[in-house]
Protein backbone atom coordinates (compact mmCIF):
# COMPACT_ATOMS: atom_id res chain seq x y z
CA UNK A 1 0.00 0.00 0.00
CA UNK A 2 2.89 2.34 1.33
CA UNK A 3 4.90 1.70 -2.52
CA UNK A 4 1.18 2.07 -4.45
CA UNK A 5 0.73 5.81 -2.67
CA UNK A 6 4.40 6.09 -3.14
CA UNK A 7 4.14 5.63 -7.03
CA UNK A 8 1.24 7.28 -7.46
CA UNK A 9 2.63 10.73 -5.69
CA UNK A 10 6.02 9.95 -7.92
CA UNK A 11 3.68 9.81 -10.68
CA UNK A 12 1.68 13.24 -9.87
CA UNK A 13 4.68 14.66 -9.62
CA UNK A 14 6.31 13.69 -13.12
CA UNK A 15 2.96 14.96 -14.34
CA UNK A 16 3.07 18.54 -12.66
CA UNK A 17 6.49 18.88 -13.48
CA UNK A 18 5.55 18.15 -17.21
CA UNK A 19 2.69 20.70 -16.89
CA UNK A 20 5.24 23.38 -15.67
CA UNK A 21 7.74 22.80 -18.34
CA UNK A 22 4.71 23.12 -21.30
CA UNK A 23 4.15 26.02 -19.53
CA UNK A 24 5.13 28.99 -22.24
CA UNK A 25 5.77 26.19 -24.51
CA UNK A 26 8.79 25.65 -22.19
CA UNK A 27 10.12 29.21 -22.91
CA UNK A 28 11.46 31.53 -20.35
CA UNK A 29 10.87 35.17 -20.53
CA UNK A 30 10.53 38.02 -19.17
CA UNK A 31 7.71 39.38 -16.50
CA UNK A 32 4.34 40.23 -18.01
CA UNK A 33 5.12 37.89 -21.64
CA UNK A 34 4.01 34.24 -22.36
CA UNK A 35 4.40 32.02 -25.19
CA UNK A 36 2.28 29.06 -26.83
CA UNK A 37 3.20 26.56 -29.83
CA UNK A 38 1.74 28.09 -32.98
CA UNK A 39 3.04 25.47 -34.77
CA UNK A 40 5.27 22.46 -34.42
CA UNK A 41 7.04 19.58 -36.81
CA UNK A 42 6.30 21.56 -40.19
CA UNK A 43 10.15 21.08 -41.10
CA UNK A 44 13.32 23.07 -40.34
CA UNK A 45 11.98 26.51 -40.64
CA UNK A 46 14.66 29.15 -41.36
CA UNK A 47 12.99 32.82 -41.86
CA UNK A 48 9.37 33.81 -41.66
CA UNK A 49 7.13 36.73 -42.75
CA UNK A 50 3.49 37.77 -41.72
CA UNK A 51 0.80 39.20 -44.39
CA UNK A 52 -1.43 41.87 -43.97
CA UNK A 53 -4.18 39.43 -42.95
CA UNK A 54 -2.13 37.80 -40.50
CA UNK A 55 -1.03 35.15 -42.48
CA UNK A 56 2.21 33.24 -41.51
CA UNK A 57 5.07 31.87 -44.33
CA UNK A 58 7.89 30.25 -43.54
CA UNK A 59 10.66 29.03 -45.85
CA UNK A 60 11.91 25.68 -44.73
CA UNK A 61 15.94 24.97 -45.22
CA UNK A 62 14.97 22.08 -47.20
CA UNK A 63 11.64 20.73 -48.55
CA UNK A 64 9.89 18.41 -45.77
CA UNK A 65 8.30 15.21 -45.63
CA UNK A 66 5.39 16.43 -47.60
CA UNK A 67 8.19 18.00 -50.49
CA UNK A 68 7.09 21.23 -49.51
CA UNK A 69 9.39 24.42 -49.44
CA UNK A 70 7.62 27.01 -48.53
CA UNK A 71 4.64 26.59 -45.62
CA UNK A 72 1.53 29.17 -45.50
CA UNK A 73 0.41 28.84 -42.06
CA UNK A 74 -3.41 30.37 -40.84
CA UNK A 75 -4.89 30.89 -37.49
CA UNK A 76 -8.48 31.06 -39.14
CA UNK A 77 -10.62 30.98 -35.81
CA UNK A 78 -7.86 33.13 -34.11
CA UNK A 79 -6.76 30.69 -30.88
CA UNK A 80 -3.20 31.80 -31.32
CA UNK A 81 -2.58 28.13 -32.94
CA UNK A 82 -2.34 27.95 -37.00
CA UNK A 83 -5.36 25.75 -38.01
CA UNK A 84 -4.91 25.80 -41.87
CA UNK A 85 -1.43 24.90 -42.80
CA UNK A 86 -0.06 24.03 -46.96
CA UNK A 87 2.98 24.35 -48.33
CA UNK A 88 4.22 24.66 -51.79
CA UNK A 89 7.64 25.10 -53.67
CA UNK A 90 10.28 22.65 -53.73
CA UNK A 91 13.99 24.92 -53.42
CA UNK A 92 15.80 24.87 -50.05
CA UNK A 93 16.68 28.22 -49.16
CA UNK A 94 16.17 30.96 -46.09
CA UNK A 95 14.88 34.14 -47.30
CA UNK A 96 11.07 34.85 -47.04
CA UNK A 97 9.63 38.26 -46.75
CA UNK A 98 6.45 39.86 -47.59
CA UNK A 99 5.79 43.22 -49.45
CA UNK A 100 2.64 44.60 -50.26
CA UNK A 101 0.93 41.92 -52.11
CA UNK A 102 4.39 40.17 -52.89
CA UNK A 103 5.56 37.61 -51.21
CA UNK A 104 9.50 37.16 -51.90
CA UNK A 105 11.35 33.63 -51.57
CA UNK A 106 15.24 32.76 -51.64
CA UNK A 107 16.51 29.63 -52.99
CA UNK A 108 20.62 29.19 -52.09
CA UNK A 109 21.00 31.12 -55.92
CA UNK A 110 18.40 33.33 -56.66
CA UNK A 111 15.08 35.39 -55.18
CA UNK A 112 11.60 34.24 -56.53
CA UNK A 113 8.67 36.45 -56.29
CA UNK A 114 5.10 35.13 -56.04
CA UNK A 115 1.44 36.80 -56.05
CA UNK A 116 -1.13 36.86 -53.20
CA UNK A 117 -4.64 37.20 -53.86
CA UNK A 118 -7.05 38.99 -51.07
CA UNK A 119 -6.79 36.26 -48.87
CA UNK A 120 -3.42 35.92 -48.62
CA UNK A 121 -3.09 33.28 -51.12
CA UNK A 122 -0.58 31.98 -53.19
CA UNK A 123 -2.13 32.94 -56.69
CA UNK A 124 1.19 30.83 -58.22
CA UNK A 125 2.90 28.67 -56.50
CA UNK A 126 4.29 27.08 -59.40
CA UNK A 127 4.98 30.11 -61.49
CA UNK A 128 6.54 32.84 -59.49
CA UNK A 129 8.87 35.29 -61.27
CA UNK A 130 12.92 35.59 -61.06
CA UNK A 131 13.92 38.32 -59.89
CA UNK A 132 17.60 37.91 -59.18
CA UNK A 133 19.36 34.39 -60.26
CA UNK A 134 23.09 33.37 -60.73
CA UNK A 135 24.16 33.96 -57.33
CA UNK A 136 26.83 31.90 -55.85
CA UNK A 137 26.24 28.88 -54.01
CA UNK A 138 29.38 27.35 -53.18
CA UNK A 139 27.82 25.55 -50.43
CA UNK A 140 29.31 26.99 -47.72
CA UNK A 141 27.46 29.94 -45.85
CA UNK A 142 25.23 29.77 -49.15
CA UNK A 143 21.86 31.12 -47.81
CA UNK A 144 20.21 34.23 -49.29
CA UNK A 145 18.88 36.46 -46.46
CA UNK A 146 16.85 39.04 -47.95
CA UNK A 147 15.50 42.40 -46.57
CA UNK A 148 14.11 45.50 -48.14
CA UNK A 149 14.38 49.06 -47.59
CA UNK A 150 10.97 51.59 -47.41
CA UNK A 151 11.23 52.12 -51.33
CA UNK A 152 11.18 48.77 -53.33
CA UNK A 153 15.06 47.60 -53.49
CA UNK A 154 16.10 44.29 -51.77
CA UNK A 155 19.19 43.60 -50.32
CA UNK A 156 20.55 40.29 -50.39
CA UNK A 157 23.38 38.51 -48.09
CA UNK A 158 25.60 36.78 -50.56
CA UNK A 159 28.03 35.03 -47.77
CA UNK A 160 31.54 34.20 -48.33
CA UNK A 161 32.32 30.15 -49.30
CA UNK A 162 35.45 30.23 -46.62
CA UNK A 163 36.32 30.48 -43.44
CA UNK A 164 38.79 33.19 -43.29
CA UNK A 165 39.84 33.28 -47.21
CA UNK A 166 42.61 31.19 -46.75
CA UNK A 167 44.55 29.74 -49.99
CA UNK A 168 43.25 26.29 -49.01
CA UNK A 169 39.79 26.66 -46.52
CA UNK A 170 40.43 25.56 -43.09
CA UNK A 171 43.20 23.95 -43.57
CA UNK A 172 46.15 24.39 -40.95
CA UNK A 173 49.35 26.84 -42.36
CA UNK A 174 47.33 28.14 -45.62
CA UNK A 175 47.92 31.91 -46.14
CA UNK A 176 44.88 34.53 -46.08
CA UNK A 177 44.73 35.35 -49.84
CA UNK A 178 45.47 39.32 -50.26
CA UNK A 179 43.37 40.49 -51.22
CA UNK A 180 40.83 38.28 -51.09
CA UNK A 181 39.05 37.17 -54.34
CA UNK A 182 35.98 36.09 -53.15
CA UNK A 183 34.68 39.81 -51.75
CA UNK A 184 34.39 40.42 -55.60
CA UNK A 185 31.25 38.30 -55.91
CA UNK A 186 30.24 37.29 -51.98
CA UNK A 187 31.30 38.10 -48.43
CA UNK A 188 28.45 40.67 -48.56
CA UNK A 189 25.01 42.45 -49.62
CA UNK A 190 24.39 43.29 -52.78
CA UNK A 191 21.25 45.25 -53.40
CA UNK A 192 19.25 45.03 -56.31
CA UNK A 193 15.51 46.11 -57.69
CA UNK A 194 12.76 44.14 -56.38
CA UNK A 195 10.41 45.35 -58.80
CA UNK A 196 12.46 44.01 -61.67
CA UNK A 197 13.09 40.54 -63.18
CA UNK A 198 15.88 38.46 -64.62
CA UNK A 199 18.77 40.67 -62.79
CA UNK A 200 22.10 38.86 -62.36
CA UNK A 201 25.07 40.32 -60.46
CA UNK A 202 25.99 42.96 -63.22
CA UNK A 203 22.61 44.47 -62.72
CA UNK A 204 22.86 44.53 -58.59
CA UNK A 205 25.24 47.22 -56.65
CA UNK A 206 27.48 45.81 -53.44
CA UNK A 207 26.15 47.67 -51.15
CA UNK A 208 27.96 46.50 -48.18
CA UNK A 209 31.17 44.09 -48.03
CA UNK A 210 33.92 42.73 -45.43
CA UNK A 211 30.50 40.45 -44.12
CA UNK A 212 31.49 36.81 -43.83
CA UNK A 213 28.17 35.28 -43.67
CA UNK A 214 24.79 37.42 -42.57
CA UNK A 215 22.07 35.56 -41.88
CA UNK A 216 19.53 37.96 -39.89
CA UNK A 217 19.19 41.64 -41.82
CA UNK A 218 16.33 44.30 -41.30
CA UNK A 219 15.68 47.54 -42.52
CA UNK A 220 15.26 50.34 -39.66
CA UNK A 221 12.04 52.02 -40.60
CA UNK A 222 12.50 54.57 -37.82
CA UNK A 223 15.75 55.56 -38.71
CA UNK A 224 15.76 54.57 -42.43
CA UNK A 225 19.37 51.96 -42.55
CA UNK A 226 20.31 48.44 -42.68
CA UNK A 227 21.07 46.41 -39.72
CA UNK A 228 22.64 43.23 -40.41
CA UNK A 229 24.48 40.65 -38.02
CA UNK A 230 27.45 38.62 -38.96
CA UNK A 231 28.36 35.12 -38.26
CA UNK A 232 32.25 35.38 -36.98
CA UNK A 233 34.73 32.84 -37.80
CA UNK A 234 35.47 29.47 -36.31
CA UNK A 235 38.40 26.80 -35.45
CA UNK A 236 40.91 29.87 -34.39
CA UNK A 237 42.12 27.43 -31.74
CA UNK A 238 42.31 24.55 -34.09
CA UNK A 239 44.88 26.52 -36.68
CA UNK A 240 46.64 28.78 -34.29
CA UNK A 241 47.05 26.10 -31.05
CA UNK A 242 50.05 28.70 -30.43
CA UNK A 243 48.26 31.66 -30.61
CA UNK A 244 44.62 30.62 -28.93
CA UNK A 245 43.75 28.41 -26.64
CA UNK A 246 40.41 26.00 -26.66
CA UNK A 247 38.83 28.77 -23.88
CA UNK A 248 39.95 32.02 -26.14
CA UNK A 249 38.46 30.62 -28.97
CA UNK A 250 35.56 29.52 -27.36
CA UNK A 251 34.99 33.95 -26.81
CA UNK A 252 36.55 35.42 -30.09
CA UNK A 253 35.45 36.42 -32.32
CA UNK A 254 32.32 38.23 -30.96
CA UNK A 255 29.16 37.86 -32.95
CA UNK A 256 28.81 41.41 -34.45
CA UNK A 257 25.97 43.56 -35.32
CA UNK A 258 26.29 46.74 -37.38
CA UNK A 259 24.42 49.78 -38.82
CA UNK A 260 25.18 49.74 -42.36
CA UNK A 261 25.61 52.89 -45.18
CA UNK A 262 26.11 52.14 -48.30
CA UNK A 263 30.22 51.24 -49.11
CA UNK A 264 30.81 49.99 -45.37
CA UNK A 265 33.16 47.69 -44.90
CA UNK A 266 33.45 45.18 -42.10
CA UNK A 267 37.13 43.82 -42.20
CA UNK A 268 36.62 39.99 -42.93
CA UNK A 269 38.63 38.27 -43.71
CA UNK A 270 41.70 40.56 -43.21
CA UNK A 271 40.39 41.67 -38.86
CA UNK A 272 38.02 40.31 -36.77
CA UNK A 273 36.49 41.53 -33.62
CA UNK A 274 37.58 40.78 -29.95
CA UNK A 275 35.48 41.84 -27.86
CA UNK A 276 37.62 41.91 -24.63
CA UNK A 277 40.02 43.98 -26.12
CA UNK A 278 37.16 45.99 -27.46
CA UNK A 279 39.17 46.26 -31.14
CA UNK A 280 39.54 44.85 -34.62
CA UNK A 281 42.54 42.43 -34.29
CA UNK A 282 44.29 41.15 -37.68
CA UNK A 283 43.30 37.77 -38.34
CA UNK A 284 46.08 35.37 -37.88
CA UNK A 285 45.88 33.68 -42.03
CA UNK A 286 47.17 37.98 -42.55
CA UNK A 287 49.78 37.94 -40.31
CA UNK A 288 47.94 38.82 -36.82
CA UNK A 289 49.34 37.29 -33.15
CA UNK A 290 46.47 37.61 -31.55
CA UNK A 291 46.75 41.67 -30.40
CA UNK A 292 47.56 43.45 -33.34
CA UNK A 293 45.18 45.95 -34.24
CA UNK A 294 43.85 46.04 -37.36
CA UNK A 295 43.04 48.84 -39.96
CA UNK A 296 40.74 51.79 -38.92
CA UNK A 297 38.89 51.81 -42.22
CA UNK A 298 36.83 48.86 -40.82
CA UNK A 299 33.54 49.53 -39.35
CA UNK A 300 33.17 49.36 -35.67
CA UNK A 301 30.19 46.92 -34.67
CA UNK A 302 27.08 48.60 -32.77
CA UNK A 303 26.82 45.56 -30.52
CA UNK A 304 29.32 42.71 -29.67
CA UNK A 305 27.87 39.29 -28.81
CA UNK A 306 29.41 36.52 -27.36
CA UNK A 307 31.50 34.02 -29.91
CA UNK A 308 29.46 31.28 -32.19
CA UNK A 309 26.80 32.05 -31.02
CA UNK A 310 25.09 32.38 -34.76
CA UNK A 311 22.69 35.49 -34.81
CA UNK A 312 19.70 34.22 -37.24
CA UNK A 313 17.46 36.94 -37.72
CA UNK A 314 16.99 40.89 -37.09
CA UNK A 315 13.65 41.89 -36.19
CA UNK A 316 12.80 46.03 -35.38
CA UNK A 317 9.88 46.00 -33.45
CA UNK A 318 7.47 48.78 -33.83
CA UNK A 319 4.08 47.11 -32.56
CA UNK A 320 3.02 48.50 -29.56
CA UNK A 321 1.47 45.62 -27.52
CA UNK A 322 4.82 45.13 -25.71
CA UNK A 323 6.54 47.19 -23.04
CA UNK A 324 7.30 51.06 -24.84
CA UNK A 325 11.22 50.01 -24.15
CA UNK A 326 10.85 47.88 -26.74
CA UNK A 327 9.46 49.93 -29.49
CA UNK A 328 11.90 50.93 -32.20
CA UNK A 329 14.53 48.33 -30.50
CA UNK A 330 15.81 45.50 -32.54
CA UNK A 331 15.06 41.44 -31.40
CA UNK A 332 17.70 39.11 -33.05
CA UNK A 333 18.00 35.25 -32.44
CA UNK A 334 21.15 33.03 -32.10
CA UNK A 335 20.42 29.46 -33.25
CA UNK A 336 23.20 28.83 -31.07
CA UNK A 337 26.81 27.75 -31.26
CA UNK A 338 28.88 24.46 -32.10
CA UNK A 339 32.26 26.19 -31.92
CA UNK A 340 32.84 26.38 -28.59
CA UNK A 341 33.50 22.59 -27.88
CA UNK A 342 34.99 21.28 -25.96
CA UNK A 343 33.45 24.45 -23.44
CA UNK A 344 29.48 23.84 -23.20
CA UNK A 345 28.07 25.92 -26.15
CA UNK A 346 26.23 29.32 -25.66
CA UNK A 347 22.86 30.50 -27.75
CA UNK A 348 19.71 28.97 -28.32
CA UNK A 349 17.80 32.32 -27.37
CA UNK A 350 16.59 35.07 -28.94
CA UNK A 351 18.13 38.69 -27.33
CA UNK A 352 16.96 42.38 -27.90
CA UNK A 353 19.11 45.61 -28.00
CA UNK A 354 17.54 48.24 -26.70
CA UNK A 355 18.06 51.65 -28.88
CA UNK A 356 17.94 55.03 -27.86
CA UNK A 357 17.25 58.04 -30.30
CA UNK A 358 17.76 55.16 -33.52
CA UNK A 359 21.13 54.04 -31.95
CA UNK A 360 21.71 51.09 -30.14
CA UNK A 361 23.44 51.26 -27.02
CA UNK A 362 25.68 48.79 -27.15
CA UNK A 363 23.97 46.86 -24.41
CA UNK A 364 21.94 43.63 -24.93
CA UNK A 365 19.49 41.31 -23.03
CA UNK A 366 18.46 37.57 -22.99
CA UNK A 367 14.48 38.08 -24.01
CA UNK A 368 13.46 34.60 -24.43
CA UNK A 369 15.20 31.11 -23.58
CA UNK A 370 14.92 27.81 -23.03
CA UNK A 371 14.60 26.74 -26.81
CA UNK A 372 16.84 24.16 -26.32
CA UNK A 373 15.02 22.08 -23.65
CA UNK A 374 17.69 21.44 -21.29
CA UNK A 375 16.91 20.26 -18.16
CA UNK A 376 17.03 23.15 -15.77
CA UNK A 377 18.29 25.36 -17.98
CA UNK A 378 21.64 23.74 -18.65
CA UNK A 379 23.69 24.69 -20.98
CA UNK A 380 23.78 22.61 -24.57
CA UNK A 381 27.34 20.38 -24.59
CA UNK A 382 26.46 19.12 -27.91
CA UNK A 383 24.98 21.16 -30.63
CA UNK A 384 22.75 18.24 -32.26
CA UNK A 385 21.22 17.51 -28.80
CA UNK A 386 19.26 21.39 -28.74
CA UNK A 387 15.50 20.28 -29.00
CA UNK A 388 14.45 23.75 -30.57
CA UNK A 389 16.93 26.27 -32.29
CA UNK A 390 15.41 29.80 -32.37
CA UNK A 391 15.50 31.14 -36.40
CA UNK A 392 13.28 33.42 -37.97
CA UNK A 393 11.57 36.38 -36.17
CA UNK A 394 8.40 38.62 -37.43
CA UNK A 395 6.15 40.51 -36.11
CA UNK A 396 1.85 39.75 -35.92
CA UNK A 397 -0.60 42.27 -36.44
CA UNK A 398 -1.44 42.42 -32.77
CA UNK A 399 1.90 42.97 -31.99
CA UNK A 400 3.09 39.71 -30.84
CA UNK A 401 6.32 38.10 -32.13
CA UNK A 402 6.65 35.23 -34.09
CA UNK A 403 9.77 32.94 -33.69
CA UNK A 404 10.73 29.73 -36.22
CA UNK A 405 12.96 26.87 -35.03
CA UNK A 406 15.31 25.69 -37.99
CA UNK A 407 15.78 22.08 -36.47
CA UNK A 408 12.42 20.13 -36.34
CA UNK A 409 10.08 23.69 -37.23
CA UNK A 410 8.11 24.64 -34.20
CA UNK A 411 7.02 28.28 -34.56
CA UNK A 412 6.72 29.96 -31.10
CA UNK A 413 4.08 33.25 -30.77
CA UNK A 414 5.42 34.88 -27.56
CA UNK A 415 2.81 38.01 -26.21
CA UNK A 416 2.44 40.85 -23.60
CA UNK A 417 -0.59 41.56 -21.36
CA UNK A 418 -0.15 43.48 -18.09
CA UNK B 1 45.14 -44.83 -22.20
CA UNK B 2 44.80 -42.19 -18.95
CA UNK B 3 48.29 -41.05 -19.56
CA UNK B 4 46.84 -39.99 -23.08
CA UNK B 5 44.21 -38.46 -22.23
CA UNK B 6 45.97 -36.58 -19.74
CA UNK B 7 48.41 -35.21 -22.70
CA UNK B 8 45.70 -34.51 -24.69
CA UNK B 9 44.12 -32.40 -21.97
CA UNK B 10 47.10 -30.55 -21.00
CA UNK B 11 47.58 -29.92 -24.72
CA UNK B 12 44.40 -28.93 -24.96
CA UNK B 13 45.11 -26.65 -21.72
CA UNK B 14 47.98 -25.14 -23.60
CA UNK B 15 46.06 -24.49 -26.70
CA UNK B 16 43.28 -22.75 -24.43
CA UNK B 17 45.68 -20.73 -22.88
CA UNK B 18 47.41 -19.58 -25.79
CA UNK B 19 43.78 -19.18 -27.14
CA UNK B 20 43.26 -17.23 -24.00
CA UNK B 21 46.37 -14.82 -24.09
CA UNK B 22 45.82 -13.96 -27.58
CA UNK B 23 42.30 -12.86 -27.38
CA UNK B 24 43.31 -10.71 -23.71
CA UNK B 25 46.38 -9.12 -26.07
CA UNK B 26 44.04 -8.46 -28.77
CA UNK B 27 41.01 -6.52 -26.34
CA UNK B 28 44.16 -4.70 -24.47
CA UNK B 29 45.67 -3.51 -27.81
CA UNK B 30 42.27 -2.55 -28.92
CA UNK B 31 41.46 -0.86 -25.57
CA UNK B 32 45.25 1.06 -26.03
CA UNK B 33 44.22 1.97 -30.28
CA UNK B 34 40.32 3.17 -28.58
CA UNK B 35 42.59 5.50 -25.96
CA UNK B 36 45.02 6.76 -28.06
CA UNK B 37 41.99 6.82 -30.52
CA UNK B 38 39.55 8.88 -28.62
CA UNK B 39 42.87 11.37 -27.64
CA UNK B 40 43.36 12.22 -31.67
CA UNK B 41 39.67 12.17 -31.74
CA UNK B 42 39.72 15.15 -29.27
CA UNK B 43 42.21 17.08 -30.83
CA UNK B 44 41.68 16.97 -34.58
CA UNK B 45 37.98 16.18 -34.69
CA UNK B 46 35.56 16.79 -31.21
CA UNK B 47 35.03 20.64 -32.52
CA UNK B 48 32.78 19.96 -35.33
CA UNK B 49 31.80 16.19 -35.21
CA UNK B 50 31.04 17.44 -31.30
CA UNK B 51 31.89 15.12 -28.28
CA UNK B 52 28.83 12.94 -28.63
CA UNK B 53 29.65 12.31 -32.00
CA UNK B 54 26.00 13.74 -33.13
CA UNK B 55 27.34 16.70 -35.57
CA UNK B 56 25.78 19.88 -36.25
CA UNK B 57 22.02 19.89 -38.40
CA UNK B 58 23.12 21.37 -41.97
CA UNK B 59 26.80 21.28 -41.64
CA UNK B 60 29.21 18.93 -39.60
CA UNK B 61 27.82 15.47 -40.56
CA UNK B 62 26.99 12.72 -37.37
CA UNK B 63 29.34 10.22 -36.82
CA UNK B 64 27.37 8.40 -34.04
CA UNK B 65 24.75 5.61 -36.08
CA UNK B 66 25.97 7.17 -39.13
CA UNK B 67 25.41 4.00 -41.97
CA UNK B 68 28.68 5.39 -43.95
CA UNK B 69 30.88 5.26 -40.49
CA UNK B 70 29.54 1.83 -39.69
CA UNK B 71 29.32 0.76 -43.15
CA UNK B 72 32.04 -1.77 -44.48
CA UNK B 73 33.58 0.87 -46.69
CA UNK B 74 36.84 1.54 -44.62
CA UNK B 75 39.10 2.98 -47.62
CA UNK B 76 36.35 5.50 -48.35
CA UNK B 77 36.70 6.82 -44.27
CA UNK B 78 40.61 6.40 -44.82
CA UNK B 79 40.55 8.49 -47.81
CA UNK B 80 38.01 11.41 -45.85
CA UNK B 81 40.41 11.09 -43.03
CA UNK B 82 43.92 11.94 -44.75
CA UNK B 83 42.65 14.26 -47.82
CA UNK B 84 39.40 15.97 -45.90
CA UNK B 85 35.94 15.78 -47.95
CA UNK B 86 34.71 19.26 -49.58
CA UNK B 87 31.42 17.84 -51.07
CA UNK B 88 27.89 17.98 -49.85
CA UNK B 89 27.22 14.79 -47.79
CA UNK B 90 24.16 13.34 -47.95
CA UNK B 91 24.03 11.14 -45.14
CA UNK B 92 20.74 9.30 -43.56
CA UNK B 93 18.67 11.66 -45.42
CA UNK B 94 20.25 14.76 -44.25
CA UNK B 95 22.56 17.37 -46.14
CA UNK B 96 25.72 18.45 -44.54
CA UNK B 97 27.51 21.38 -46.08
CA UNK B 98 30.94 22.19 -44.52
CA UNK B 99 34.36 21.21 -46.42
CA UNK B 100 36.07 18.65 -43.82
CA UNK B 101 39.76 19.81 -43.09
CA UNK B 102 42.80 17.39 -44.24
CA UNK B 103 44.74 15.60 -42.09
CA UNK B 104 48.31 14.85 -43.89
CA UNK B 105 50.29 14.17 -41.71
CA UNK B 106 47.98 11.79 -39.64
CA UNK B 107 50.17 8.29 -39.55
CA UNK B 108 48.27 5.03 -40.87
CA UNK B 109 48.61 3.90 -37.08
CA UNK B 110 46.93 6.86 -35.69
CA UNK B 111 44.48 6.56 -38.52
CA UNK B 112 43.55 3.23 -37.85
CA UNK B 113 43.22 4.06 -33.93
CA UNK B 114 40.53 7.35 -34.58
CA UNK B 115 38.31 5.05 -36.87
CA UNK B 116 38.74 1.95 -34.29
CA UNK B 117 37.34 4.55 -31.60
CA UNK B 118 34.66 6.70 -33.84
CA UNK B 119 33.21 2.98 -34.88
CA UNK B 120 33.29 1.75 -31.11
CA UNK B 121 31.98 4.81 -29.66
CA UNK B 122 28.46 6.08 -28.30
CA UNK B 123 25.93 3.57 -30.05
CA UNK B 124 28.07 2.61 -33.07
CA UNK B 125 29.50 -1.25 -32.61
CA UNK B 126 31.52 -1.63 -35.99
CA UNK B 127 34.73 -3.56 -36.49
CA UNK B 128 38.38 -2.39 -34.84
CA UNK B 129 40.49 -0.79 -38.51
CA UNK B 130 43.51 -2.13 -38.73
CA UNK B 131 46.44 -0.68 -40.16
CA UNK B 132 46.80 -3.01 -42.95
CA UNK B 133 43.22 -1.96 -43.96
CA UNK B 134 44.53 1.58 -43.68
CA UNK B 135 47.71 1.16 -45.71
CA UNK B 136 45.46 -0.90 -48.05
CA UNK B 137 42.97 1.79 -48.73
CA UNK B 138 45.61 5.01 -49.52
CA UNK B 139 47.51 2.61 -51.87
CA UNK B 140 44.13 2.00 -53.91
CA UNK B 141 43.36 5.59 -53.35
CA UNK B 142 47.31 6.70 -55.33
CA UNK B 143 46.23 3.76 -57.64
CA UNK B 144 42.90 5.87 -59.11
CA UNK B 145 45.05 9.26 -58.77
CA UNK B 146 47.39 7.14 -60.81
Amino acid sequence: MKKQIQLVSIALFAFCMSVIAQENAGLKLPEGFKANLYANNIGGARHIAITKSGVVFAKLNNPNKEGNAIIRLEDANNDGVADKINGFAKFSGTGIFVKGNSLYASSNEAVFKYELNSKDEVVNPLTPLTIVSGLLDRRQHNSKSITFDMANNIYVNIGAYSNACQEKDRTPGSQGMMPCPILDSAGGIWKFDGTKENQTYKDGKRYATGLRNVLGLDWNTETNKLYVAQHGRDQLNSFYPNLYTDAQNAELPAETFYEINEGDNAGWPYVYYDPSQHKKIVSPEYGGDSKKEGSAEFKEPAVAFPAHMAPMAVLFYTGNQFPAKYKNGAFISFHGSWNRAPLPQEGFFVAFIPFKNGKATGEWEIFANGFAGTENGAKVTNTGKAKARPCGLAQGLDGSIYVSDDNKGAIFKISYSK
Amino acid sequence: MKNFSITVSINGFIKFALLFCFLVLTQWCNAQNKINGKKIFETRCLVCHQSDGGGVPNMNPPLDGATNVNGKDIARLVNIIRNGYDERVALDGMYYNNAMTANPDLKEDAIADVLTYVRNSWSNKAGAVTISQVKAALLKNKAVKK
